[in-house]
């Protein structure tokens, strides 16, 4: 479960994040919306443990750990991971071996015994198929030269094959059609269950179609405005964020 | 003492040790002795050269460099710390051949015993090329008759610290490919103590001949490497090199790679990864002397601690080599804020219908790289590690000699491992 009370950051000294309170209960998924600038990524990364953020108060646990204790591999290892919104390239990094050094680096961490390299390729070629993808993503350095979408499908191939707990995924619908919006969302489902649990972030209802929250919630001048049921998602398509601004102002 | 009469003065102490040994030095003693008259006259470089102007041999001549002792000590230690290649080997310890050490091959010329001068490597012109030539005692000559596929050989140096006294040693090696003919070289250099390891090697290669020479310097922690090297590259031939340097407190490579037969070819790659307080050079002259020939120079270089590498690349291109094609890229990665990168590309172009272009970069490790694969769950020491040998792969990538490239990942491993210890 992932527990968000009162979080406060700074980016060199602007505070963005003005006290956020936030359950997500396991085996539930709660969409965040919000406008451009609310906060939306940078809640994102302070979760995950990325540098030039500052937090000035509050706390967030998952399964009771202090996640902002935690270097950002620890959090990975307790089962958290993030889909990056414009994921990254490693020029003359294989895809495989990268793939196959973070699986075993978070089972190392938890105490499981690491997959030689036949037992990897078993699992993640099983991975790809489910997605739709080409076995030749695997062969190619990390992002490099891929697609937005193929770089976002290379996300969520990360996130079957690391299993998390929770997983968050930022504006993972940014830049994509609509047939690779369905293999995300898909990918994204296929992980639902009592023992997962997700914060998807977004500022479109689109993906919110694909895949349905339990929750949703308004983030706006980095606080939670409102919060609802997937139904608050369409409202928002309907009306826009300006109108459940003015009403909680 | 000032820098010049510092360096004066060692170069006064070579010169006693040619005076006291010349009499029993073999090779040519019409060749030494001119050399020997060079050197006298103009000295070791100094840092008022312009090719010298980043590396500064004060550190060198503030020892004494003796002669080595008779090659009989053992050498198993030194021995098991080589990397498991096959094939022929010829092993020298100080400077000298061992015999009892070596696997000689049958197929190819090899000799040795005497230091083989050959005609590219100019005592009047390189002052270094004047210091070997003055003192060197040995070396191995290897010839490739015509259309012959060699193989591998390794040419194995080995600093013994034996008699716990700094040494000096100048191996003098040709290696020759007639035409058609094909060699992979692997060079390894290691040792223990404080020495100066100072070879000068020519090559000679005929049309379409390839020798592809991959060389790993791995001297001990208090040594010098000095190495010159000229070659000499016939119409359609290819010289493919690699360089890796780990070792040596002060290190310079030369490379003197003349294009003289059309679309001949040559690679001078390389890559230097330094630490503490090491100095690396890695200095390259390429002349395109006929059409349609082609160099390629990728260097890498990873400097952690206070560690400092240079990397001078001149490209020349004669009035006669039109269509060259040259390329020369230069990458640094900075570990630390006191590492530092001095690099100088140089063209000199005289033809007017040729491609060269040139580039240097010099960063730090992406933060936005490193907390991608943290946030996938890779410790940061590991993170690093993937990052630095991301960098590398470009140039270690072309290495085709399997074991080769395995034992240079190896020693670039434990390298790492080291740094981070």
């Amino acid at each position: 479960m992932l527990e968000i009370k009162g979080l406060r950051a700074d980016i060199d000294g602007k505070e963005i994040l003005k006290g956020i309170d936030l359950v997500v209960p396991d085996g539930e998924l709660h969409a965040i919306m919000g406008p451009n600038g609310s906060g939306k990524s940078t809640l994102s990364y302070v979760l995950s443990g990325r540098d030039g953020y500052t937090v000035t108060g509050g706390t967030a646990t998952f399964d009771g750990h202090d996640l902002l204790a935690m270097e950002p591999e620890q959090r990975a290892a307790t089962g958290l991971f993030l889909a990056f919104q414009y994921p990254v390239e490693l020029p003359g990094v294989n895809n495989a071996n990268f793939l196959r050094t973070a699986l075993n680096a978070v089972r190392r961490a938890r105490g499981e015994p690491e997959l030689d390299a036949v037992q990897f390729l078993k699992l993640a070629r099983a991975e790809i198929k489910r997605l739709s993808m080409s076995d030749d993503m695997l062969k190619r350095n990390v992002n490099v030269g891929f697609s937005g979408g193929e770089k976002k499908r290379n996300e969520v191939l990360q996130m079957a094959v690391l299993g998390p707990k929770l997983a968050i995924l930022d504006e993972t619908d940014s830049g994509l059609d609509i047939d690779a919006l369905k293999i995300v969302a898909d990918g994204v489902n296929a992980l639902r269950g009592p023992a997962f649990s997700a914060l998807v972030i977004t500022h479109y209802q689109r993906l919110l179609d694909y895949i349905v929250p339990d929750h949703v919630h308004v983030l706006a001048g980095g606080r939670i405005i409102r919060s609802g049921g997937p139904e608050l998602a369409h409202e928002l398509e309907a009306t826009g964020y300006a109108s459940v601004i003015a009403d909680a102002a | 003492m000032s820098g010049f009469s510092q360096l004066q003065s060692g170069a006064e102490r070579f010169l006693a040790r040619y005076d006291e040994a010349r009499h029993r030095l073999r090779g040519d003693a019409g060749v030494r002795d001119a050399a020997a008259t060079a050197f006298r006259r103009t000295g070791l470089p100094g840092a008022r050269e312009e090719s010298w102007r980043y590396t500064n041999l004060r550190p060198l001549v503030d020892l004494s460099f003796a002669e080595p002792a008779l090659p009989t000590g053992d050498c198993t230690a030194l021995l098991a710390r080589l990397p498991a290649i096959e094939g022929p080997r010829l092993v020298f310890a100080d400077g000298r051949f061992r015999a009892d050490l070596s696997a000689v091959p049958s197929h190819v010329s090899v000799r040795t015993g005497a230091p083989s001068f050959g005609t590219l490597a100019r005592p009047d012109s390189d002052k270094m090329v004047a210091l070997n030539t003055m003192l060197a005692e040995d070396g191995a000559a290897i010839s490739v008759p015509e259309d012959m596929q060699a193989g591998t050989i390794l040419l194995v140096s080995l600093a013994t610290n034996a008699a716990d006294t700094p040494v000096g040693f100048h191996p003098r090696h040709s290696v020759e490919l007639a035409r058609g003919a094909s060699l992979t070289l692997v060079e390894i250099s290691i040792g223990d103590g404080a020495y100066l390891h100072n070879p000068v090697t020519s090559v000679t290669i005929g049309e379409a001949a390839t020798l592809t020479h991959l060389r790993l310097q791995n001297e001990s922690a208090t040594a010098f490497h000095m190495s010159t090297l000229y070659a000499d590259v016939a119409a359609g031939g290819t010289y493919d090199s690699f360089a890796l340097t780990l070792g040596a407190r002060l290190a310079r490579m030369e490379v003197h790679a003349r294009l003289a037969g059309e679309k001949a070819t040559a690679h001078l790659n390389a890559a230097q990864l330094l630490g503490a307080n090491q100095h690396a050079d890695f200095t390259t002259v390429v002349r395109h002397d006929a059409p349609s020939t082609a160099s390629r120079q990728t260097v890498k270089n990873v400097l952690t601690g206070a560690a400092r590498g240079v990397f001078q690349g001149k490209i020349e291109v004669a009035r006669i080599a039109q269509k060259t094609d040259g390329y020369q890229m230069n990458q640094a990665l900075l570990l630390s804020a006191d590492a530092e990168m001095d690099s100088k590309p140089e063209l000199e172009i005289f033809a007017d219908d040729v491609k060269c272009s040139h580039g240097a970069t010099v960063g730090a490790l992406d933060g936005e790289q490193l907390f991608y694969l943290r946030s996938r769950g890779v410790p940061e020491a590991e993170a690093r590690n993937i990052l630095v040998r991301a960098f590398l792969s470009e140039a270690l990538d072309p290495i085709a000699h399997d074991t080769a490239r395995a034992a240079m990942e190896a020693a670039i491993e434990d390298w790492w491992s080291r740094q981070s210890a």
